[in-house]
């Protein structure tokens, strides 16, 4: 818990320095709401935000002061110019040097320890703090649709991602075969979906709306129509979009999955009221077309001490149908 | 790659553009460096080669793993080969030092031989698994292990030939500075392939069996 | 017989392709036909084509370079029309199959035959003559890596109208480049193509490096090497070290594709992350390669045209070994977004900032070199101060994408399309055209036309800012990057200023052109007499323009780092020696332009599947180079009257001042 609290108190801290950035002022001049990034509606991307105008604002303290004196300086020593001091051997001061090197280092050193701290705090595998408990979504890009599994609920969409406000949603990404990257840009961190392997991710919105959701990393032809809503919604609309899903009837067996998986592009959305057992399992295990899945094969591995978890050979029992 | 062995072989020809005094000895000693830099670079390749090997290393996929198709004593033989073979290259390069065209040339063959032996039994092992449905598309640690081995062999294969060619030249030149400096890249060639040899047995077969 | 290779491969029913290909076409038939008009083939083979000339290869480099540009940014400008058009709601005029292979092809066209032929030509070109050397220390095969870049170059042109190019992106991720999701050509045209080239580059970078260690003037130490000859070694050093891991890399994305092996497959064991870490290792110290020799043009440029020594120089050659050394530490920045964990991502993110370091005390050297100059406004200096002001915000960008969280948003998106971008046009292209100015006339013995650089420079400056500014507003919108149709109607105006930005470039390049093409007439008014017409202070500048075949009559002996502005001070430059000795020089020859030919027909058999011409002439170009081995007339003195009678021309033209 001392780790929640910490990111909890960290992000005031970088709301605090917020205020000095810089860039602040300049972002109400970019126009709000056409800019997604600059306009989060969660708290991740509202940490990122935050930590785009420190970055940036540190930067402008040696950025801007380098250009203005690039320019002064052509000016001022501009060949036309002869009252200006012209030094021809002058070529080396170890004031100026110690200053040159010093300045971009101390920069450098603030915005590493600034890097340090929030990669970790802002560690995409990282559980959001929340009285809510959290929702947890599978996710499979397939070509070139998103599939999104809810494994409590055991219901399943097509293109549309539904979750209640103010409420952490765990994300658990494989692909069916290409690299894909599941992005809300509005909600923050994005991540790869990589096929035989899982990534994870922890997102949650505060404000209710919908949102766009797209893949962010080029996957072929119908990569620029992998796009979906992201809805946030009050826990009232999201039980009631659970229903609605359950009365859809329809269900996502596994051959139902073999034909979704078939390449195709702007695909309408899709509800599921029930869902394959171990559907995700099973993709990411590479075995939905009765192959032998990867866990089974002894290959279960892990191959960073924190990333990358190969499909794992547990079955992971919240996958369970009903539940 | 291994084309790039001959055509930096063939830069020693003897022309000398150096801005400092004329000499045959600052052309092999540019040739030299040239070759050192060429081998770092073919260091590189291995170096990738054998990082690809670790990571695939039990990516098996239900296929065998190392303890189940490697045949040490065999590659111990092999090995052997490959060891006694730097041996005799070194034992051309005294022969060459004492301008002794015949030996040198007697040596060659005798490492040529022992080279021929080596790649022999690597393309029979190689054989031998891909009849027993073992081959490089059986799996990802098999793609590694025949890729990394089978580049080395590639590289034991090119040394090969260099030696046929160099035995053209000495027939045609004598030991003349020109071959001279050639036969020392080769040397070097030879030499930096035993090195690798030691990492391939090493890596591949000796930890692929006592894993 | 012919493999893969039928008729259907010609896309005749594609009238924007087959446009292009005639285009293309009637160009090479145009350039055949002037050549025959004016009796230009034997100059052209015997002094240029079978040239070992270092010079020589250099500016055909560049030529190539040129021409690749070209092919390229018509790309930039399909690729700018179609989001201008299809952001406006339709599909545009590209389907997403052909636009695919246009982004995929602007990116290994820019970068591969583009930006590294024009780095590797001026290296060619110059760092010889800044040594104080004849040629480089392997002419030979200086000359096969050159015909072995054309041969790439070739091959990705020729796919243009015969099958198809790569729809993967400029660095074929798979599992999309595998077999299963790009059946095709496409991707065995960019493998080919790629390794063809990528031998050529790591000649050539040992063939650099063994001249820069090797051949240096007498007193010329590596710390009085003029720096862009330090960055040449440093970016020679990268190509060894970094071209081999491409290598090995595209090596096994090939026997994936061809012999089924599973490297970099999803499932069967193999590990497409792999590929993606083995590929950046290679490509992010591309990133230093290309433009590490620019900071050399710069320090140059801004040292000549201030009329002062190069500020700080011991720190500028230590930012630049760091540079080469950290390049190598921070590739993993390139996907921060694969789940890698905090520590690594922050590990890489804080090394990134690390070279940000160095990069900085860089400009603050240029800037404290203009400081107290007298700095005159020749077009070389208006690249460079363009680059100063571009490059700092290029480089904020970019380290502003190294903080993990900032990239987790910022990732794929048209931001980081701007940031490098804004580093490679503002750091490599405006680095090439500096050089390119600066050093012209020496390689031709005049000068551009200043008017027209002026023009050219103006125009990509500001063609630049318009272009790619609304790309970083656009990143900010989440606009991701590769989209065929950008679905949002918000980013079309953005996307339609971006496509006039590009337009503004493209006058840029046209007065390139056309400043070649007036210089050219003007030859005479802008002819360079005495060999330094910027008022030089390295060696290069200390013989006639264009420089004898030979560079040098006599090996200069350097005793100080400026060594040229150290002879002109003690009055023993562009003196004439009362006797000469004859130079030992190589013959010219055709053997690598050979080799390198059936280099081309081998990489066109293996994309095609014609197994019979691959091992045929995969024999015959390893035989020409053995039996090159065997040729032992490869070099020539240069007899003393011949030179007594070149100086004498260049002396007798030297305006006499006493």
């Amino acid at each position: 818990m001392s780790g929640l609290y910490g990111m909890a108190r960290r992000r005031n801290w970088l709301r605090r320095t917020r205020n000095i950035a810089l860039l602040g002022a300049i972002a109400p001049l970019l126009g709000g709401c056409h800019y997604a990034l600059l306009d989060p509606a969660g708290p991740i991307g509202q940490d990122e935000l935050n930590i785009i105008y420190l970055a940036t604002g540190l930067m402008l303290l040696v950025v801007v002061p380098v250009i203005v004196l690039t320019l002064l300086f052509a000016w001022r020593y501009r060949a036309s110019n002869t009252k200006a001091t012209y030094r021809p051997e002058w070529s080396h001061s170890g004031k100026i040097e110690v200053v040159i090197w010093s300045i971009p280092a101390i920069i450098v050193a603030i915005l590493g320890y600034v890097t340090w701290t929030t990669s970790h705090t802002l560690d995409p595998y990282r559980p959001i703090a929340s009285a809510n408990k959290p929702v947890e979504v599978e996710v499979a890009s397939l070509n070139w649709k998103w599939l999104f599994i809810y494994p409590q609920l055991g219901i399943a969409t097509v293109n549309e991602l539904a979750f209640p406000v103010d409420t952490p949603v765990e994300f658990r990404l494989t692909s069916s075969r290409v690299m894909n990257a599941f992005f809300i840009p509005r909600l923050g961190t994005q991540i790869y979906t990589m096929a035989g392997m899982q990534t994870r991710l922890s997102l949650m919105a505060d404000r209710v709306g919908t949102y766009q959701g797209m893949s962010s990393n080029f996957s072929g032809d119908g990569f620029s129509t992998m796009r979906f809503a992201a809805k946030a919604m009050s826990a009232k609309d999201f039980g009631a979009w659970v229903e609605k899903v359950r009365a859809s009837h329809e269900a996502l067996t596994l051959s139902a999955y073999r034909k979704l998986a078939k390449p195709s592009e702007n695909l309408p959305v899709e509800h599921y009221a029930t869902v394959a057992p171990h559907l995700f399992h099973d993709i990411l295990n590479l075995c939905t077309d009765g192959q032998t899945c990867i866990d089974a094969q002894h290959m279960a591995r892990r191959m960073t001490s924190h990333g990358h978890e190969m499909a794992m050979a547990k079955r992971p029992h919240t996958l369970a149908h009903g539940s | 790659m291994t084309a790039i062995a001959p055509a930096l072989e063939d830069t020693a020809s003897g022309i000398d553009l150096g801005a400092h005094a004329d000499g045959h000895h600052d052309t092999q000693s540019k040739v030299t460096l040239g070759f050192w830099i060429y081998l770092m670079s073919d260091c590189i390749i291995f170096a990738c080669l054998f990082a690809t090997f670790s990571v695939l290393r039990h990516a098996t996929a239900g296929g065998p793993d190392g303890r189940e198709i490697f045949d040490l004593p065999y590659v111990a033989v092999e090995t052997g080969c490959l060891l006694v073979s730097s041996f005799t290259y070194g034992l051309a390069m005294l022969a060459m030092n004492r301008d002794d065209r015949s030996w040198t040339m007697g040596w060659l063959v005798v490492t040529m031989l022992l080279g021929m032996t080596f790649v022999g039994m690597e393309i029979h092992e190689f054989a031998g698994l891909v009849a027993k449905g073992f081959g490089p598309d059986r799996s990802g640690f098999l793609s590694a292990f025949f890729t990394l081995v089978g580049t080395h062999g590639l590289h034991v294969t090119a040394g090969i030939i260099w030696m046929m060619v160099m035995m053209g030249h000495l027939m045609r030149r004598g030991l003349t500075e020109a071959n001279r400096t050639r036969l020392m890249c080769l040397s070097l060639f030879w030499h930096f392939l035993d090195v690798i040899w030691i990492g391939v047995f090493t890596v591949v077969y000796l930890m692929g069996v006592a894993h | 017989m012919f493999g893969k290779l039928t008729l259907a491969a010609i896309p005749y029913q594609n009238p924007i392709i087959l446009g292009a290909v005639a285009f293309m076409v009637i160009c090479v038939i145009a350039v055949l036909a002037l050549v025959t008009y004016f009796r230009f083939w034997s100059t052209l083979w015997n002094d240029w084509l079978t040239s070992v000339d270092h010079k020589r290869i250099g500016v055909m480099y560049i030529v190539l370079a040129t021409i690749m540009l070209l092919r390229g940014f018509a790309d930039a400008l399909m690729m700018r029309l179609q989001q201008a058009l299809a952001s406006a709601g339709g599909p545009g005029y590209l389907p997403p199959e052909h636009f695919d292979q246009v982004f995929t092809a602007h990116g290994v066209i820019m970068i591969f035959f583009m930006a590294m032929p024009f780095i590797v030509g001026l290296m060619n070109v110059v760092v010889p003559m800044q040594i104080g050397a004849r040629d480089v220390a392997f002419p030979y095969m200086n000359s096969l890596s050159f015909w072995l870049t054309v041969a790439g170059a070739i091959l990705v042109n020729l796919s243009l109208g015969i099958g198809d190019f790569a729809k993967t992106g400029w660095l074929a991720y798979p599992p999309l480049s595998e077999l299963h999701m790009s059946p095709g050509v496409g991707v065995d045209y960019y493998i080919w193509s790629l390794q063809i080239a990528g031998i050529g580059t790591l000649l050539g970078g040992v063939n650099m490096i063994t001249t820069i260690l090797r051949m240096r003037a007498p007193g010329m130490t590596l710390m009085r090497m003029p720096i862009f000859t330090w960055t040449s070694l440093c970016s020679n050093m990268l190509i060894v070290a970094a071209f081999p891991a491409l290598t090995a890399t595209l090596a096994m994305l090939s026997l994936d594709r061809y012999l089924g092996m599973h490297f970099f497959t999803a499932g069967s064991g193999g590990n497409p992350m792999m590929y993606i870490n083995l590929i950046w290792i290679w490509g992010h110290p591309e990133v230093y390669i290309l433009v590490l020799p620019c900071f050399g043009v710069y320090s140059e440029v801004v040292a000549t045209f201030s009329g002062k020594p190069l500020f700080g120089y011991t720190s500028m050659v230590y930012a630049t070994v760091c540079i080469t050394v950290l390049s190598f530490m921070v590739w993993l920045h390139h996907f921060f977004t694969m789940g890698s964990g905090a520590d690594v991502n922050a590990f890489f993110g804080i090394m990134t900032m690390i070279i940000a370091v160095p990069t900085g005390v860089k400009i603050f050297n240029w800037l404290f070199t203009i400081y107290r100059g007298r700095l005159r406004f020749e077009p070389p200096v208006l690249w460079t101060l363009g680059f100063m002001v571009t490059f700092t915000i290029g480089g904020m960008t970019g380290v502003l994408m190294a903080v993990p969280p900032a990239d987790f948003v910022l990732h794929n998106s048209l931001f980081l399309i701007a940031h490098f971008h804004n580093a490679i046009i503002g750091g490599v292209v405006f680095g090439v055209m500096a050089g390119m100015n600066y050093w012209f006339p020496k390689a031709f013995g005049f000068k551009l036309d200043p008017f027209w650089g002026k023009v050219s420079f103006w125009c990509w400056i500001i063609g630049f800012y318009v272009a790619f500014m609304p790309l970083y507003a656009l990143g900010l919108m989440g606009m991701t990057r590769r989209l065929d149709t950008p679905h949002n109607p918000i980013w079309h105006t953005y996307l339609v200023v971006a496509m006039i930005g590009a337009v503004i470039i493209f006058l840029g390049i046209l007065a390139e052109l056309v400043q070649i093409a007036v210089s050219l007439r003007n030859r005479e008014v802008l002819r360079d007499v005495t060999g330094d017409p910027w008022q030089g202070r390295t060696l290069e500048w200390a013989t006639s323009s264009p420089p004898a075949y030979y560079n040098f009559p006599t090996t200069p002996i350097v005793t100080a780092r400026d060594a040229f502005w150290d002879m002109k001070q003690r009055g023993v430059a562009m003196q004439p020696l009362g006797t000469y000795h004859q130079i030992h020089m190589p013959r010219n020859t055709a053997t690598g332009l050979i080799i390198a030919g059936f280099a081309t027909v081998l990489g066109f058999a293996l994309i095609w599947h014609i197994w019979w011409l691959a091992g045929a002439t995969f024999v015959v170009a390893f035989g020409v180079a053995i039996g090159k081995s065997f040729d032992e007339d490869r070099d020539y003195y240069v007899p003393v009257e011949e030179i007594e009678r070149t100086e004498k021309r260049y002396f007798a033209q030297l305006p006499s001042e006493g």
